[in-house]
């Protein structure tokens, strides 16, 4: 009895210590990355790298000023495509198809469209934008960007406006209040910073996608402000780069990887934050 | 039932049967609410006094699958009519709910909220009647400096007065409460409870109450609810003190419930 | 009160408009999938019409002669994602268990965010530190380790490059641990308290009740959780494009470069001139999405039982 009592304790402890190492496991390696990216990248750091444009192939110096540029351009351009049409059919989730089979249809495609692979939606915007026009674009880019954070913004829009607790919405009807007005002037209210940071996750997430841009915004070595053209971008950059011949090619997409990197995790860690804010208080 | 009385009918419910779906929660309920009194109804868990009072402002008809029969007239109107405004409707009853329910916007705004509903937009208008629903709801001294802090801030029993100083802003015909004192404290209830005498002089006021002896204390008329029926509804001095109904007996006497 | 009437029908037409407009963009997302697999399927005509079920089964891959045969790119796709699910499983239920059952509630909250954030990380980021730091590390230390050691199987045969399937899935399987882990470790919370505190009860241990009663009573979400985890591993590409190397030659080992469908569209959509070729490519490209679609679809049906239910309040 004794001695299977103790066997199952060390059993027990043996099993417990492999959990943490699975812990420990994920969390080395998110350090491990970390460190390299930041000591790779932060030497790439100069006025240049921010204001040039890049040099030659096989020419040391200049920057990658035009594919942070082309990266805000094309995010920036995404997210007014993608987030008011993602917080209006996460309202439509909400408010008003909540046991609707039709909701649970539009629910059951966002969970799969999150997860699709991206470089499916940027061979379907390449099919309907790219080729009948015949030329990449920002305008393309930002659409196949807009797409892949569409069922995100949909499913954290709704999830936030459903925090808001029915009696509330139920008050402010009971005062006569038209939906439409108990949804815009108290629900959105209510859920204001949770739509914020379930965006900004969104607008992270988009960021750093590469696969959708390779064949929709392409490349370009220059300034680029017509969004109907081919534009450059940080994650395209960075492949074009990582895969090249050349050390000074391999820094910059070291630099931009930096940059990339501790951008969305700075958004991750600020919308935790934003949100643990909330449900402390 | 009680004639002797120089109220009029207000609201006047003749036959209601009310389904969640195929589930059957309100039968054949026929009552009729006195002008200027207030109508307290009691009853177990579950009996159907919650249901009934939502019936009166139509609030079943945000979720899909509630259905009426019966009617309930208003001012000589069917409000369970399909085609009837239900915005206009709501208006005209307010609501004051089991737990305060404050929106996400500051004292001030949230009983401007329904003003501008009705077209109030003029500042000194506004800050005029914004005042005076909360002196009615004797909250006015309490939270005269704080009209701009977030309603969030205040405390249960204030956000509660708020919630009421909301309905009556927008001066209604009959105010509605489902157990409006369930979540407070004891003193809290007690100026609540003052206020409904208040209110009663400006107002018809239908009020859900787990607690019998704030029924006594705050009503005229009682029904007692079970079962999704309505056993009995009579003065509320009757109905404590010579109950014709056994279970009404048995449930005030608290041998059950 | 007079002023209500007036703004009646505003406010009806208003209803009307907003609900509409809202719904429309519902609708939107139901169009939108539809609107992939049509896309999809027609521009990829041409390549079914040219070679038939050919595409799936042959191995010969040739833009010059315009023959494609998918079965490499297939295969490296089936084969990445397992290896990937073979390394991530166990990880993330052991994190899964971590972060429920065995760490303190004030390190539980940093653990659980620093593997969230892991999810968080470009794919790019990973295929290029897995290029330029870990296949070095692998190629110096641990594939000629295999090699010697367990070279008497077809799978370690070959030549330590430190890219290629192995390496390439133990990157996808880092990249997949949170969003498994944090799938199975919310169906762990659904686990009822009464349910361990009966065997608590018995004496059995910490690692007993685990075992016997929530990792059985969570089965199917932990398979959900699984098949998940093989949704996102099947359609990864930027990693994978860095690390498998890119080759259309079907080879046993693991050690020695191949290809994924998503690497071949990364690298070769861009360089497809011909109508052929590219309808070829698209047609890759809905074999994966149709695949992961599957797949998702399934994860998401066994996973459902265990969503929290919110809270609506009573009707």
């Amino acid at each position: 009895m004794s001695k299977r009592y103790l066997m199952r304790r060390v059993f027990n402890c043996a099993a417990l210590s492999g959990s943490l190492l699975c812990a420990v496991f994920g969390i080395f390696f998110l350090f491990w990355i970390l460190k390299d990216v930041f000591s790779s990248g932060i030497g790439a750091m100069d006025m240049a790298f921010f204001t040039e444009l890049p040099s030659p192939p096989g020419v040391a110096g200049g920057g990658l000023a035009n594919a942070i540029w082309g990266t805000v351009l094309i995010t920036g351009m995404a997210t007014v495509i993608g987030v008011p049409a993602g917080i209006l059919a996460g309202t439509y989730l909400s408010e008003y198809g909540r046991k609707k089979r039709f909701a649970s249809v539009v629910r059951f495609l966002c969970d799969i469209l999150v997860s699709a692979p991206s470089i499916v939606i940027g061979i379907f915007v390449y099919a309907v934008l790219v080729k009948p026009f015949k030329g990449f674009s920002a305008v393309a880019g930002a659409l196949a960007l807009a797409i892949i954070m569409l069922p995100v913004v949909v499913r954290t829009a709704e999830e936030m406006l459903k925090l808001v607790p029915d009696a509330t919405r139920e008050a402010a009807l009971a005062l006569g209040a038209p939906h439409w007005k108990v949804t815009l002037q108290v629900v959105y209210r209510g859920a204001f910073r949770g739509i914020i940071t379930g965006v900004m996750l969104a607008v992270a997430r988009i960021s750093g996608e590469t696969a959708p841009l390779l064949f929709t915004s392409f490349n370009n070595a220059f300034w680029n402000s017509n969004i109907t053209e081919p534009t450059a971008s940080l994650t395209v950059t960075i492949f074009n780069y990582a895969m090249g011949p050349y050390d000074d090619w391999h820094a910059k997409a070291w630099g931009g990887a930096f940059i990339i990197t501790f951008t969305v995790l700075f958004i991750n860690i600020l919308s935790r934050l934003l949100l643990r804010g909330r449900t402390g208080s | 039932m009680n004639d002797n009385n120089n109220h009029n009918d207000k609201i006047i419910i003749k036959g209601l049967n009310f389904y969640y779906g195929s589930k059957q929660a309100l039968y054949n309920v026929t009552i009729a609410v006195k002008e200027n009194e207030v109508t307290a109804l009691i009853g177990p868990s579950g009996c159907g006094k919650t249901t009934f009072l939502r019936c009166l402002n139509r609030m079943h008809d945000l979720y899909a699958g509630n259905r009426y029969e019966g009617e309930i007239i208003l001012d000589n109107a069917n409000i369970l009519d399909k085609g009837l405004d239900l915005i206009k409707l709501r208006s005209k009853i307010g609501m004051v709910f089991q737990k305060p329910t404050p929106f996400p916007m500051s004292v001030f705004d949230n009983i401007a909220f329904g003003l501008k509903l009705n077209g109030i937009s003029k500042k000194s208008e506004l800050a005029a009647l914004v005042e005076k629903a909360l002196k009615d709801s004797a909250l006015w001294d309490e939270i005269k400096d704080r009209l701009n802090e977030s309603a969030l801030s205040l405390s249960g029993g204030q956000q509660q007065r708020l919630c009421i100083a909301r309905a009556i802003a927008v001066q209604p015909d009959v105010i509605l409460m489902d157990e409006p004192c369930s979540a407070l404290d004891p003193v809290a209830t007690a100026k609540i409870e003052d206020m409904m005498t208040e209110l009663k002089r400006n107002y018809t006021v239908v009020i859900v109450t787990h607690n019998m002896q704030q029924a006594a204390r705050v009503s005229e008329w009682t029904g007692f609810f079970m079962m999704g029926e309505v056993k009995e509804f009579d003065k509320t001095q009757k109905i404590f003190t010579t109950p014709s109904n056994q279970m009404t007996e048995d449930y005030i006497t608290g041998r059950f419930g | 009160m007079m002023r209500i009437l007036d703004r009646h029908k505003r406010d009806r037409f208003a209803d009307f408009l907003f609900k509409g407009v809202s719904s429309f963009f519902a609708l939107l997302i139901i169009v939108l999938m539809l609107f992939l697999f049509v896309v999809l399927a027609i521009e990829s005509a041409p390549a079914i019409k040219a070679f038939g079920f050919k595409f799936i089964y042959s191995t010969d891959w040739n833009p010059v002669r315009a023959s494609f045969g998918a079965l490499p790119a297939i295969y490296g796709t089936i084969v990445l994602s397992a290896i990937a699910i073979v390394i991530a499983v166990p990880v993330s239920i052991g994190i899964a268990v971590f972060l429920t059952e065995m760490a303190p509630k004030k390190i539980r909250g940093p653990v659980g965010a620093a593997i969230e954030l892991l999810a968080s990380i470009p794919s790019i980021i990973y295929g290029m530190w897995g290029l330029f730091v870990f296949a070095p590390f692998l190629s110096a230390y641990v594939e000629p380790f295999l090699i010697e050691n367990f070279g008497f199987l077809p799978l370690f045969r070959g030549t330590p490059l430190g890219i290629g399937m192995l390496p390439a899935g133990f990157i996808l399987a880092i990249m997949i641990i949170p969003f498994i882990s944090s799938v199975i470790r919310d169906v762990f919370l659904m686990v009822p308290p009464m349910l361990k505190e009966s065997g608590y009860g018995m004496g059995a241990t910490k690692f007993e009740v685990i075992w016997n009663i929530v990792i059985p009573f969570a089965r199917s979400g932990i398979m959900g959780a699984v098949i998940l985890g093989l949704g996102r591993a099947l359609g990864e590409t930027m990693a994978v494009t860095f690390m498998i190397g890119n080759s259309h030659d079907l080879s046993i080992s693991l050690l020695d470069p191949a290809t994924s469908i998503s690497a071949t569209l990364a690298n070769e959509f861009t360089e497809a001139v011909d109508d052929i070729y590219l309808s070829g490519l698209v047609e890759l490209g809905l074999i994966l999405f149709a695949i992961t679609f599957v797949v998702l679809a399934l994860s998401k049906l066994m996973t459902m039982r265990f969503a929290p239910q919110k809270g609506r309040g009573k009707a």
